[in-house]
Formats: structure tokens, sequence, C-alpha cells
């Protein structure tokens, strides 16, 4: 029970990345028609938004200690952060909450990343075939990878949880189930953050005007427009939004794992998965697929199944989109004429 | 001239004159004597290739390695403050290349990718000319360009590779290993966790799923089995995995109260650090406190792993803080060269350039027959280790073994890691036939 329990939670934490990223890939496909493969690398520059700004966080000055000796003979070199050294107090909680502040930083910076590469690229593309649209962003994923390896480097750059949520929390006493299941706060955090942001776009786009606009924009742009709707512009301002929402699933995600440039491509696949299996341009699919993935996958990799079939962790995904597409080819929620003309 | 009386005859035997005389200057010439062995070095410097992970999940590693590596080329060719050159006992070098020849060297990226690194390796041989070619930091990637320079004709100094199938089924003649192994971690820390954790425990192992890991499981197994421990399950992961949530809630609930980590570099600093993220330390299994070990670590993971690593047990190579002059020496250039320790992948990698330098002086060739003949059985000393021994039959160095322990009040950024005990060579000491395989002849023809 335990363990199916923790098993649960991971997955319900894995589900949580992948239905945030899907969310944005799916609303973009809804809207603008277009297949985004860089939408990895958003999820990618997210991330590496709550690297800088830990960075900037903790800029240093560096004073030379004569009293003290490295082990080959040269004085100490002692570093003093300045946020610290201003602010005091103050300046150590920004540094040790620099993760969830990082989220203030992040959502400009994704929003203007967003509309540039609509504005600058995608735009171009609308009225090109499927292909051609994922040969461009395939291309453009690659160039923001390279461009982030360059001024990073290729390793994983670890950054730390605040310490109030670096422990792990009791939840088999909350759940009345006795002890022994702990459960890192920070990825309880993750999965309670995930599950908000979800919320918050379902509510954008069903209880506004201006998503209820963007709704009926999907399902028929023509009529909107001849209402005059500038519904393009709107359709921008999605792809903004999809562009922050992916930022803000990488930020969130740093302290779990220490953010890389393959990590956006290591999600775009899965996440392409989780899309194809909700249904293309279906928003509640892709969460549903996402946290519906997420747990298979997790349950998959629990001994007693593997005893059985080895190696099914590795796969489950992909078994599991081969039967949905055969039996529901256009996906769980997936709506009729959907890439199909 | 009066080309209407050249007939047939006159036409061939003055080609062949002329081609007898095209050719005379190339059969007296270096070049031409160079293919006596793959990649003769025929001017007045010679190459060596060092192939290293410069991404990847052992990328740390293979950035400290590349550092000894150009540390070690500077001290050959006589710059700097010679290093470990001054320590070395009896050693042929002077400070002068090897054989006279300026050391140049070039530099590949293994990707920690067994493909990748074959083809940069091949192409350090083929293109840049490299005699020789050292790195690994993956065994899976150092079995593979072993087996590759065997072939090829050039030598392999291996550099961090700790599988035992390197020098065991796997072992070449044109190959050597420096680093210690899988089955001398198992021998050395097993009497110490056993005093630590007690004779009756449970393990729990997680492996990466590659030659390495396969060996250090096998090798931990049947080590803490020896002491009494009992083995509950081992489960792989695959290398370079950044999550392990799923395969470590399986842990706890399995009945186990030690985990085993048969993870190195970035796996390792993930693998432990959401382990202890997941209170696994902080738990009770069997009325005993959970316990983690990680059977290979280092400095650099230490650093990597921060808080997580604080009194964890591991073996080590080499460790800066060991006493001996060659260590002291060693540890003073990189640090005044880089700023920071030596780790024991640096190591172990500048060793083997100095070795393999020393063979070819000793050898009086850079013929792989020759080195080979200087470095089997070779008996040396000064080099960070205490007396070692290339023993001839497999190729695998043997020397005390350091058992160590992340500490629990760092005194700086650097004092990660205490030695908890030196393990003589003696005791981690087995029978070459062991883990199987042959050397086979050595070749030296490309």
């Amino acid at each position: 029970m335990n363990e199916f329990v923790l098993q649960l939670l991971n997955g319900l934490d894995k589900g949580g990345a992948y239905a945030l990223i899907a969310l944005g890939l799916t609303l973009v496909f809804g809207t603008l028609g277009v297949v985004n493969f860089a939408h990895g690398a958003l999820f990618m520059i997210g991330a590496f938004c709550a690297v800088v700004f830990s960075r900037l966080l903790q800029l240093e000055t560096v004073t030379v200690d004569p009293e003290r000796l490295t082990p080959w003979g040269s004085p100490m070199e002692i570093r003093t952060p300045l946020v610290q050294a201003w602010l005091g107090d103050f300046g150590a909680f920004l540094v040790q909450y620099s993760v969830p502040l990082s989220i203030f930083f992040a959502i400009p910076v994704m929003l203007l990343v967003g509309l540039a590469m609509e504005r600058g690229l995608i735009r171009f593309f609308y009225k090109r075939t499927h292909a051609e649209q994922i040969l461009v962003t395939f291309g453009l994923a690659i160039v923001i990878q390279e461009i982030i390896k360059a001024n990073f480097g290729a390793n994983p750059i670890p950054v730390s949880a605040p310490a109030a949520l670096s422990g792990s929390a009791d939840v088999g006493a909350w759940l009345g189930l006795g002890g022994g299941i702990f459960y890192p706060w920070w990825r309880l955090a993750y999965l309670g953050f995930a599950i908000s942001i979800v919320a918050l776009v379902i509510v954008f786009l069903q209880f506004t005007t201006y998503g209820m606009v963007v709704r009926a924009g999907m399902e028929d742009r023509q009529t909107v427009g001849f209402l005059g709707i500038n519904i393009q512009r709107r359709f921008t301002v999605v792809f903004g939004i999809a562009a922050v929402v992916a930022g803000l699933a990488g930020v969130m995600y740093t302290p779990i794992v220490p953010p890389s440039y393959t990590m956006g491509m290591d999600f775009l696949v899965l996440s392409f998965v989780v899309v194809v299996v909700g249904g293309m341009g279906s928003v509640g699919g892709a969460v549903l697929a996402g946290f519906l993935l997420g747990i298979l996958q997790s349950f998959a990799s629990m001994n007693e199944i593997k005893s059985i079939l080895p190696g099914i962790d590795q796969v489950i995904i992909y078994l599991v989109a081969v039967v949905v597409l055969l039996t529901m080819p256009r996906g769980l929620m997936g709506r009729k004429g959907v890439m199909e003309t | 001239m009066k080309f209407d009386r050249i007939n047939r005859r006159i036409f061939l035997k003055s080609s062949a004159i002329v081609g007898a005389g095209l050719a005379t200057p190339t059969i007296f010439t270096s070049a031409s004597r160079a293919q006596d062995f793959c990649n003769a070095p025929t001017g007045s410097t010679v190459t060596l290739g060092f192939n290293v992970p410069q991404t990847g999940p052992y990328a740390e590693e293979g950035a400290d390695q590349l550092k000894a590596y150009q540390l070690a080329v500077k001290h050959l060719n006589g710059e700097g403050d010679g290093g470990m050159l001054n320590t070395f006992k009896g050693t042929a070098l002077k400070g002068n290349g090897i054989l006279g020849k300026k050391v140049e060297y070039v530099s590949g990226d293994t990707q920690t990718k067994s493909d990748a690194a074959r083809a940069s390796a091949t192409r350090m041989i083929e293109r840049d000319g490299a005699i020789m070619i050292s790195g690994g930091s993956s065994s899976g990637v150092a079995v593979a360009v072993q087996s590759l320079c065997q072939d090829a004709g050039v030598i392999f100094m291996a550099g961090l590779t700790h599988s035992n199938d390197t020098t065991g089924k796997d072992k070449k003649r044109n190959g050597f290993r420096h680093f210690f192994n899988a089955y001398m971690s198992g021998v050395a820390i097993a009497p110490v966790i056993g005093e630590a954790y007690g004779k009756d425990r449970r393990a729990y192992h997680l492996t990466a799923d590659y030659t390495w890991g396969w060996t250090q499981e096998e090798s931990i197994k049947n080590a803490t089995e020896a002491l009494g421990w009992e083995t509950v399950t081992a489960v792989r992961t695959p290398l370079g995995s950044a999550d392990y949530s799923q395969y470590l809630t399986p842990v706890l609930n399995s009945g186990a109260d030690v985990l085993i980590l048969n993870h190195y570099g970035n796996d390792m600093v993930n693998s432990l650090r959401q382990a202890v993220q997941f209170g696994l330390r902080d738990q009770q299994a069997n009325g005993k406190n959970f316990e983690i070990v990680v059977p290979l670590f280092s400095e650099l993971m230490a650093q990597g792993a921060g808080e997580a690593i604080k009194g964890i047990y591991g073996t080590a190579n080499w460790d800066w803080k060991l006493e001996d002059e060659g260590t002291k020496a060693f540890t003073k250039s990189f640090g005044e060269e880089y700023g920071t320790p030596p780790s024991q992948a640096a190591h172990t990698g500048y060793v083997q350039a100095l070795l393999y330098a020393h063979a070819c002086e000793t050898a009086g060739t850079f013929n792989p027959k020759g080195v080979v003949e200087a470095l089997e059985g070779l008996e040396f000393d000064g080099l960070g280790n205490g007396p070692t021994l290339y023993r001839a039959d497999d190729h695998q160095c043997f020397k005390p073994v350091l058992v160590v322990q992340g500490k629990e009040d760092p005194a700086d950024k650097f004092d990660l890691l205490q030695v908890v005990r030196e393990v003589p060579a003696e005791e981690v000491t087995y029978d070459a036939s062991m883990f199987g395989g042959e050397l086979g002849p050595v070749n030296s023809a490309c």
C-alpha cells in the first residue's frame, strides 16, 4: 500500500510536468495550427531563468585571506555574496528562496521570448505544411539548445530548493495510513503548482471573455474574424501564455533535476506523445493524458511489474500511445477535423 | 629533342630510370622506417591523444582529467615545477619530452558514449597521428576504446575505469590500467561497513546499467554477503538518468535497511541527493537506522552532492590529502595551476601519462612492443600510492585502496572526504585468471 501511494505521487509529479508542457503545446496547435517542436526549448529556457536569477542573487566579492592557506600554499579566497552583505537576513532569505522567486523573473522573460518566437519566425509558417513547421521549429530548438550550451556549458547546474522545502513530508500520517510514507516537500509543491497553473489556464479559457473569443477562434477562425475581432493578435498572446506556462514548469523543476541544455529535448518527445494521446488541440486531453501517462510510467517501474515484464518502465508510454491510437485514432479527447484536412 | 626516335624499348628504360630516381629519396627516409609500427613519430614531436568525457554524466570527472593530462604534458616537456617527475623514483624521465621529442597532445570528447569515444579515438589515431590514447571515465568507453587501440596498433593507457572487465574478460595486450577496480572496492569496504553497520543487514542495490555497474554490483554483493548481509534485490537504472524517484520509492518498503548506490558522476550526485530528499537517511528499518553506501566516489562528486555526502562510506583510488611526497608535489602543481585540488580521475590520468613516457624512455622506443615489455611487471614508487606493481598477467596495477567517508564537519570547501582506512595491496590482490579474458599478442601495426 505504501509503495502504491508513493508511486502514485511520483506519477502525479511526473504527470504534472508532462501536463504543463503538453498544455502549451496543444494550445499553440489548437489556436495557430502550428506543430511547435521548439516548445521543449521553452521549458529549458524557463529552467535557465531560475539559474540566471539565482546566480544574480549570489554574485560575490572575492577577498583574499592571507592568514589561511590552500593545501598548495596560496592564500585562501573568501567569497562573500553581495546580496547578503547588503541586505543581511533579508538577503539570505532571497538567496534561499531564489527558485520560487525566479517565477517573477521568468514570467516577463518567457512572455518576451514567446512573443519574439511567434512574431519573429513562426508566423511566417502558418500557411506552410506541418512537415515544414516541424523542420523549422526543430531547427530553432537546436539553435536555442546550442546557445544555452555555449553560455552555460554542457553540464547540469545544481539548483537548491529552499531549506524549508528540502526535506520530506510524512504523507502517510496525513492520509491516515500510518508512518513510512515520506515524500519530498518540493515535489509536493511542484504537484500543487502544476495543478494551480493548469486550473488557471482552464479558468482563463472557460470563464473570461478573452478566453471565450480564443475558444471561438479555435472553432471557427474565419467567422470570429468577420465579427471584427483581431483573432491573430489573440492567438499571439496565447502563444506567449503557452511559453510562460512551459517556462514556469521549467523554473519549478530545477530543484528536482539539475537543468542542462538537453532537458527540453528530453521532455519534448514525451510531451508530443502526451498531446497525441490526449487528442491534438484538446486542452483537457493534454492534462488528462499527462497525468495518466506519468502515473502509468511510475507504476510500470515497480519491481513487482518489472519482474514480470523487464524493461516495461522504459516503453510503457509508447505502448499506451500505440494502443490508444489503434482504438481511438483521435486520441482520448480529440476533436473531429483537427489535422484531418 | 627528337621525340620521333623514342621507341617502346627506350620509353620503358627511361621510365624505369625516372621512376627509380623519384622513389630513391623516400627509401632512405625515416617515413618508410616509420612503418615498423603505427604512427611512429617522424619529426621533433610526439602526439598523445586524450579521450575524455566533456559532456554527459561523467563530464566533471572528464574535465578534471583533461586538466591533469595537460599538466602532465607540461611537466614532461620540462615546463612548470615538474610535479611528480621529481618524486617518481628511478624514473628515466628528464623533462625533455619523451625520447627527446617534445610532447604534443590532441583531445576528444567521448560524450560518455562508446560510439562517440571510438569515433574520437579513431580521429586522433588516423588524422592526428596519436601514438597513445589515454582516457575513460566510463568503463563502457574504456573497454570499447581499449579494443579499438589494440586493433589500431597503439597503446591504450586507461584513465578512470573501475569495471572488473577492463583488465578482466575484456583485457588486451595493448591496454593498461592504473585505477583500481570494483573487486578491490568490495574487499576494502566490506570490513569497514560491517563494523559500522553490523553483520545483520539487508541491502538494496541501485545499479547503473552497463559493464561498470554490473561488476561493481557483483563485487559488492559478494563482499557484503560474505559478511553475513543479505541482498534484497538489485535494480538497474539507465546511465544518465536524471530523476531517480521511481527507483527510490520502492526501497523503503522492500525490507532493506541499506541502500547501495552503484552510480558514478552526475548520476550518483542525482541519486544520492534524491535519496536524501526522500528522507531515506532519517528512516528506521528492521529496527536500525537506514544507511546509504556509495562504493565508489570522488571529491568532485562530494562537491556536487553537498550535504548529502556527509557520513557516507565509499572507496577511492587516491586522495589529495595523502601524506606522501608524490601526492604533495602533484597537489601543489595542480592547485597552483587550476585553483582546486586534483580529483582521483585527474591523478590516475596524470600518472598514466607519466608511466607511458617512462616506459618509452626505458624501452628506448615508441614501438608498442617495447612499451608493453617495459610496462609489464613494472614496479614503481613515488606517484602517490606507494610501491605499485603493473601486473604482467592482466595489466592491472596493485596498490593500497582507500576507504573514505564524507566529512561531517569540513574545514573548508575542499575538505570534504576523510580517509578512514588504507587497505594494503596484498589484501586486494586476486588471481589474474579470476575475471577471465586473454591478453593476446601485442599489436603495433596500423
